[in-house]
């Protein structure tokens, strides 16, 4: 062998094993507060773990969930990590679509994790993605508004009491609105305050036997106390208001009440961004005495497709950002008031982070009392809070919410909404072959 | 002839004409006034127009969370790409229909147009089996396939319809003269067609700038143009209408001064052939 070809074999031997090392994980993720944070700090990670580097993709939700979806199905490969929710969890690991996590490190302490939470996430006894930040609903309410109307909130309402008080607060002369609830068609919008509202009035998706359930009195008593609630106490042109619309309308002092996700707190409690910063209080989703609040579970996870060819890589890293280093990390360098919440036990018993954020206790509490595998009062055979995991129900959630938004409108009847949504939930069940 | 127009007239049309202007490019203003405001200016009620404490604070955030000229590349290559690629099978096709018409020229033709009648989205899933089965997921040759496909329709038309304004006779005395096929498209059919070819092609590249369904479906970290960086700051959760409006006003500006500068161009080509 001559120096040259020794020489030449060398370096490429150090191409290839450099190759083989600088490993490259695509991760597809929301674009949220905590998510972008998190991209801010991965520096932690990789200079613990130099031989991993980070790609992001970052997408608005409903793109991200198609874009995710199409790759999936498609066994396209472009992405080590995906961000997805409770919702497709279930329905991917059933399909074979995603990696167990099982081998996340001696560190993990997977028993941290808060159990709603988990349990949304696990299939067959499985943990199928990790929980990066988790939500619930709760009311969000004006303290001096109260006050005002010699209103006491109590830490656990009941329906009844948020209709009464929202009447109460109501000024319309002053552009000063009672309550503010979804009012905008979308499975993730509308229908996901309403089905969880639903679920606290004795209402189901479906029976045992998959068989629609809007024709049932639940339902009926529901929609009627949402439509003539909103009516009386809620926001004009309520029917295309979402999560943001209701945000802006409560931080600029227009909503006496607004009850929707958890994480909504951090953003009505800041200063810069809210001009009712200190007067929010806070209490649980309301009931109707029947066992079931009216709040939802959320948690956007990290999990990884089947077949992808860097699982040791993508599981490091998940153990890496759903740790409790993690936590620890984001706080010293943000704040404790920062740190994604809704996930861990250890953050909710920290008693710097309980200091920090005024809303934990009724954070963990509206996570704790949600119970994805048995939401609602009656038996379902179907798993989700706000939501049912199957493949149809983006679809049907969708169809649904229209009907109810034109109902909230005023574009039809209570009993019409109902009706129209009975008769498409059955069309496409039984096309679907779930009702034989 | 010049009509006699009274002042008054003229007055009036030509407010109109600004009011329906403004109207039109009210979005972009605000969107552009917008990007300057803090979240909580943005979702003021009521809003301020121009009297606010104007901040360039959410064009620092966003220069430091995305690289901008990474994917501001990648929308120049797809763009112009597909756009020139387009070309180069539009121009021949053009010059076929347009100077040697068959019995179903018209049809094919309407055929042609027909394919951008069907929703996008009912050939994403075989279009990205293919992809993924070539290697062309998220690269930017496999987008610039993609989108001189699909603009390819458009591409044809215009050209087609400059091309039948161009007298034939010229071309043939050029054929007298002994030039070859070759020839005659390059020496004396596009210098003749060069206002309807810079405006086709203008209008292309602003299209495939803008197209946002294929190349967000079919691209991830690599390959994604403008269209997903204006993706990754909307949020269903959360204020961001100010650092979406200034990735906005950062993804359409260089399209917005192309199109200033060559508006002439523009205007010519799509008016061209409509005085005789």
């Amino acid at each position: 062998m001559n120096l040259r070809t020794f020489l030449l074999g060398t370096c490429s031997a150090v191409a290839l094993a450099g190759l083989a090392q600088a490993e490259t994980l695509t991760i597809a993720t929301v674009n949220n507060g905590d998510m972008i944070r998190m991209q801010k700090l991965t520096d932690d990670f990789t200079s613990k773990n130099p031989d991993i580097q980070l790609e992001w993709v970052t997408l608005e939700e409903n793109v991200l969930r198609q874009r995710v979806t199409t790759d999936i199905a498609t066994k396209g490969g472009q992405y080590d990590i995906m961000t997805i929710g409770t919702y497709e969890v279930p329905i991917w690991a059933k399909q074979g679509w995603l990696l167990p996590l099982d081998n996340l490190g001696p560190d993990y302490d997977v028993d941290d994790l808060l159990p709603a939470i988990r349990s949304g996430l696990t299939v067959d006894g499985k943990l199928y993605a990790a929980p990066f930040y988790g939500e619930s609903s709760m009311v969000m309410y004006r303290k001096d508004l109260f006050e005002k109307a010699g209103l006491t909130m109590p830490e656990a309402p009941t329906w009844d009491f948020i209709a009464e008080a929202a009447r109460k607060i109501t000024d319309k002369d002053n552009e000063i609105y009672g309550i503010c609830l979804r009012g905008k068609a979308g499975w993730g919008e509308n229908m996901a305050f309403l089905t969880a509202t639903a679920n606290s009035f004795g209402a189901r998706w479906f029976d045992e036997n998959w068989q629609p359930q809007f024709d049932q009195p639940e339902w009926k008593k529901t929609l009627d106390f949402y439509v003539k609630l909103m009516n009386d106490a809620g926001p004009p042109g309520a029917s295309s208001n979402g999560f943001n619309e209701n945000l802006s309308l409560f931080q600029t002092g227009k909503c006496g009440m607004w009850i929707d996700a958890t994480v909504a707190a951090s953003f009505v409690t800041n200063p810069k961004e809210s001009t009712v910063a200190d007067k929010v209080g806070f209490a649980l989703a309301p009931d109707t005495g029947l066992g079931k609040r009216g709040n939802w579970l959320w948690a956007w996870s990290l999990a990884i497709p089947a077949g992808s060819q860097k699982a040791d890589a993508a599981q490091k890293f998940i153990a890496w950002a759903t740790g409790k280093d993690y936590l620890k990390l984001v706080a010293e360098q943000e704040g404790w008031a920062n740190v994604p919440p809704g996930t861990r036990t250890s953050l909710y018993e920290n008693p710097e982070y309980q200091k920090a954020a005024p809303f934990a206790k009724a954070t963990l509490e509206s996570i704790n009392s949600a119970d994805p595998k048995n939401p609602a009062v009656k038996p379902v055979p179907y798993v989700g809070v706000q939501f049912v995991a199957i493949p149809e129900f983006q679809g049907l959630g969708t169809a649904v919410g229209q009907q109810f938004s034109a109902a909230l409108a005023g574009q039809m009847s209570v009993d019409q909404a109902l009706a129209s949504a009975q008769q498409l939930t059955t069309r496409e069940m039984t096309r679907a072959g779930y009702i034989k | 002839m010049a009509r006699n127009v009274s002042t008054q007239r003229k007055l009036l049309t030509t407010a109109a004409a600004w009011t329906i202007g403004i109207l039109i490019f009210f979005p972009i203003l605000w969107t552009f006034l917008t990007s300057f405001k803090t979240e909580a200016q943005a979702i003021a009620s009521p809003p301020a127009f121009l009297f606010f404490d104007w901040t360039v604070e959410n064009y620092f955030e966003v220069q430091s969370r995305s690289d901008y000229f990474k994917h501001f590349m990648n929308s120049v290559v797809i763009s112009f790409g597909s756009t020139l690629l387009g070309l180069l099978i539009a121009i021949p096709s053009a010059w076929a229909m347009a100077f040697a018409p068959a019995k179903r020229t018209k049809d094919v033709l309407m055929w042609m147009l027909s394919t951008k009648m069907m929703p996008p989205v009912g050939v994403l899933v075989p279009l990205y089996l293919m992809f993924r089965n070539t290697g062309l997921l998220d690269t930017r040759t496999g987008l610039v396939m993609v989108l001189t496909l699909i603009n390819l329709p458009i591409i044809i038309w215009m050209l087609y319809t400059y091309f039948k304004e161009i007298p034939g006779e010229i071309l043939e005395a050029a054929r007298m003269d002994g030039a070859s096929l070759a020839k005659e498209i390059i020496y004396v059919l596009t210098p003749m067609a060069i206002p309807g070819i810079a405006s086709t092609l203008l209008l292309n590249v602003i299209l495939a700038w803008n197209e946002a369904f294929w190349t967000l479906n079919l691209s991830a970290a690599r390959a994604a143009p403008l269209t997903a960086f204006i993706a990754s700051y909307s949020s269903p959760e959360g204020l961001f209408y100010a650092k979406l409006s200034a990735a906005s006003t950062m993804a359409i500006a260089p399209i917005l001064i192309l199109g200033w500068f060559s508006q002439k161009q523009l205007v010519r080509g799509l008016t061209f052939g409509a005085v005789k």
